[in-house]
């Protein structure tokens, strides 16, 4: 423990300075405090002159009220009390003090619809938006989040309103699931598979089965088996409509990936000092490095500080041992030590609220032992990632200045 | 109770607790099967075993009483992808059929694009497990399943309504029907892991509310998981939440114990209390909002260390003495 190398310190601050900087998505496994990072990072860049958006996936209503907006939606809103306020980034252009801070949560239903909409002349939109199979995957299938969380991404920045963008990425299962998950879904929609539902489709009747290879009676026996001819109906019908923009998704999906790789984004992986969190945050800088998406470091969340670092967890204890004996020697009525037969009230006191913070704070340094231990796994295993730690707070971020003091951890030359 | 399903926000423990809750049911000599369904191998990091395929795993034994020797725990990482060839294989004998669906994307479609296909595959699984016989006992005394999370837990277990959104006839709306029966009936409950802090709170409170509005799938225990004891006596909580701790005490009490480490010391630790009484208070309110909701509580200890097998019966054990299991 005592002889491992410290990590290099990640330099949030440089980062969110760096105008060239456009992009940081912030990812990790869920419950690790990701999407207050992600807010505190774009409030910390907004008062700093930046013009920011942040896009979150999680609707938690705390969050939204800590910045002072009673919800959030698909559309990003201006955060009240940030930078310039209400000038905002019209004002932007001559000084750097003015920045801005926009907030919105991803609606994925709303963000599919559009893209339908965009897309389709309005009869052929209304006959997708109307599909069953169309309506469950809008809403309910697991890589649509993410895939509509990176469509979003994409339409911010074409949309260059904003100088940063930082993105809060979906709390999937596994944090990986986000690079992968819009490329499985753009493959399932411009795939072979569907290609070969719409085909019967198209031709009509049983004519098919003459046309195409035997391998598609088997393919479709079995979905049949599997899912009923009713939902293969409503397959194919969705995929006919849907086929002219099949070129459409895959493109779109391609153009945020490569986004993804760009000069200018950065990505950060949030942890919480704990196992699960620290292997998933593994396991993510070793895809992005495989991937060559810029990481720019980990920031391990919610790491136990205890202000009196300096005494030991084992003096400590020693030290409420020490009082304990002479809580139990008053008690007996004798030998006592100095203060005789009798402890006073107050002094009794004394001693029982200092044995607690001692207990305490043993308690705490055993923590913190630990956290550095697991910590430590993370590091040994990738020594070049820049790392930089934000103390756990004693209560819920309420508001912007719990977020500032989230920023503070951030503040260059700790 | 034969299926428990056990859900929780991530970050609060749900697959430790699931674990710990195996152990506990295999107290007695019962025979328990404790299943994952998210393909991470949580169970197997757990027990520090190697990772374990889809097949039934004898993983660990229950503590002993002094009636009855403990039970075998089973492990099984169930996948969505097995489950459905041998779904196929059982109704169909299409088994070896399988490898050329894979390779046309049809196992993937099916699998993860058709919504509801893959949860109704997961579930059947443990509902197969559920109602299996030796004759005219059932396989298992207990099931137990690390579940999706609380967010996704709704869904995840209405499997009727989502499949059949999709397909309202056809064999996989009648494989979904016989599922629902074993997750609707008084054998299976839904508990819930968190820990006191708000938003995984909200969303115990969201997910119960949820499992209400979907009628028919009961709400079991609520797992507080990660509890420390209060370093101080309720009365002080309150001044030391504000600051008002007498350093002068704390500095008489730290010369009385040998410790002269300065003044500095006394204001440190001050703070550490006032820390910990401020989280104290919060955790309180959140405890207040979970026994609000009328379902029983069980209070897990916050355990420092790796969770390491004799760590997970501590928990069975804290379990059992509750009578949570």
């Amino acid at each position: 423990m005592s002889g491992r190398a410290h990590p290099p310190e990640l330099d949030v601050d440089r980062l969110i300075g760096d105008r060239r900087t456009r992009i940081i998505v912030c990812c990790g496994s869920g419950g690790v405090g990701k999407t207050t990072i992600a807010a505190a990072i774009g409030l910390r860049a907004a008062e700093r002159g930046r013009h920011v958006v942040v896009l979150t996936v999680d609707p938690a209503r705390r969050l939204a009220q800590s910045m002072g907006l009673t919800s959030l939606d698909n559309t990003p809103r201006l955060v009240a009390g940030v930078g310039a306020g209400a000038g905002g980034r019209n004002a932007g252009n001559e000084a750097d003090s003015a920045g801005s801070l926009h907030a919105m949560m991803l609606d994925m239903k709303r963000t599919f619809d559009e893209i339908v909409e965009q897309h389709a002349d309005p009869d052929r939109a209304a006959q997708i938006l109307a599909n069953p199979f169309y309506q469950s995957l809008s809403s309910s299938f697991a890589g649509t989040q993410e895939y509509m969380a990176m469509e979003k991404l994409g339409q911010l920045r074409r949309a260059d309103e904003w100088d940063l963008i930082v993105v809060d990425t979906p709390p999937s299962r596994s944090a990986l699931d986000f690079l992968d998950a819009p490329q499985r879904l753009a493959r399932f929609l411009d795939g072979k598979l569907l290609r070969l539902l719409t085909a019967p489709a198209k031709i009509g009747g049983r004519a098919y089965l003459k046309v195409l290879n035997a391998g598609f009676g088997m393919v479709t026996g079995v979905l049949t088996k599997i899912l009923g001819t009713q939902v293969l109906r409503d397959v194919q019908t969705f995929v006919s409509a849907l086929d002219t923009m099949f070129g459409g998704f895959r493109e779109r999906a391609d153009y945020t990936y490569q986004l993804l790789r760009a000069p200018g984004t950065s990505f950060l992986v949030v942890a919480a000092p704990e196992d699960d969190a620290l292997r998933e945050a593994s396991y993510f800088v070793e895809r992005l490095d495989h991937e060559r998406m810029p990481l720019a470091g980990l920031i391990l969340n919610r790491v136990q500080k205890v202000p009196a670092a300096h005494l030991s967890a084992a003096r400590s204890l020693a030290a409420a041992e020490v009082l304990q004996g002479a809580a139990t020697g008053a008690q007996g009525g004798r030998g006592a030590g100095r203060t005789g037969a009798h402890l006073d009230e107050p002094e009794a006191e004394a001693r029982l609220l200092t044995m607690a913070a001692l207990r305490l704070h043993a308690e705490r340094m055993e923590q913190a032992a630990a956290e550095r231990r697991t910590a430590g796994h993370f590091t040994a295993a990738h020594p070049l990632v820049p790392v930089i730690e934000v103390p756990a707070q004693a209560e819920d971020v309420h508001d912007l200045d719990g977020l500032r003091r989230i920023g503070q951890a951030f503040e260059n030359g700790r | 109770m034969r299926l428990h399903v056990v859900t929780g926000k991530g970050g609060t423990g749900k697959t430790t607790v699931a674990g710990a809750l195996a152990l506990a049911l295999a107290a007695d000599g019962r025979r328990v099967l404790l299943m994952e369904v998210e393909g991470r191998q949580g169970i197997a990091q757990l027990f520090d075993v190697p990772p374990l395929p889809y097949s039934e795993r004898r993983i660990a034994v229950g503590p002993g009483t002094e009636a009855h020797q403990g039970g075998d725990v089973f492990a099984l990482v169930a996948d969505p992808e097995s489950a459905l060839l041998e779904y196929l294989e059982m109704f169909y004998n299409l088994r070896h059929a399988g490898t050329a669906l894979a390779k046309l994307g049809v196992m993937d479609f099916a699998t993860t694009i058709a919504p509801g296909l893959r949860d109704v595959l997961l579930t059947g699984k443990a509902a197969e497990a559920v109602r299996r016989k030796d004759g005219r006992r059932r396989h298992y005394d207990a099931v137990v399943m690390d579940a999706p999370p609380t967010g996704r837990i709704g869904r995840f277990l209405n499997v009727t309504s989502e499949v059949s959104d999709l397909a309202r006839v056809g064999p996989i709306r009648g494989h979904a029907d016989t599922v629902q029966k074993v997750i609707r009936s008084p054998e299976t409950v839904v508990h819930f892991v968190t820990v006191l802090e708000e938003m995984p709170v909200q969303e115990t409170l969201d997910g119960i509310a949820e499992l209400h509005a979907l009628g028919g799938i009961r709400a079991g225990g609520i797992i507080v998981n990660m509890t420390r004891p209060l370093a101080l006596p309720l009365g002080q909580l309150q001044a030391a939440a504000d600051g008002e701790l007498d350093q002068a005490q704390l500095a008489f009490g730290l010369k009385a114990a040998g410790l002269d480490d300065g003044p500095g010391l006394a204001a440190a630790l001050a703070t550490e209390l006032s820390e910990q009484a401020k989280t104290a208070l919060a955790q309180d309110l959140q405890q207040q909002r979970l026994t609000a909701t009328g379902q029983p509580c069980y209070q897990l200890p916050w355990i420092s260390d790796r969770i390491d097998l004799a760590a997970l019966y501590r928990l069975a054990w804290a379990l059992r003495e509750q009578k949570a299991a």
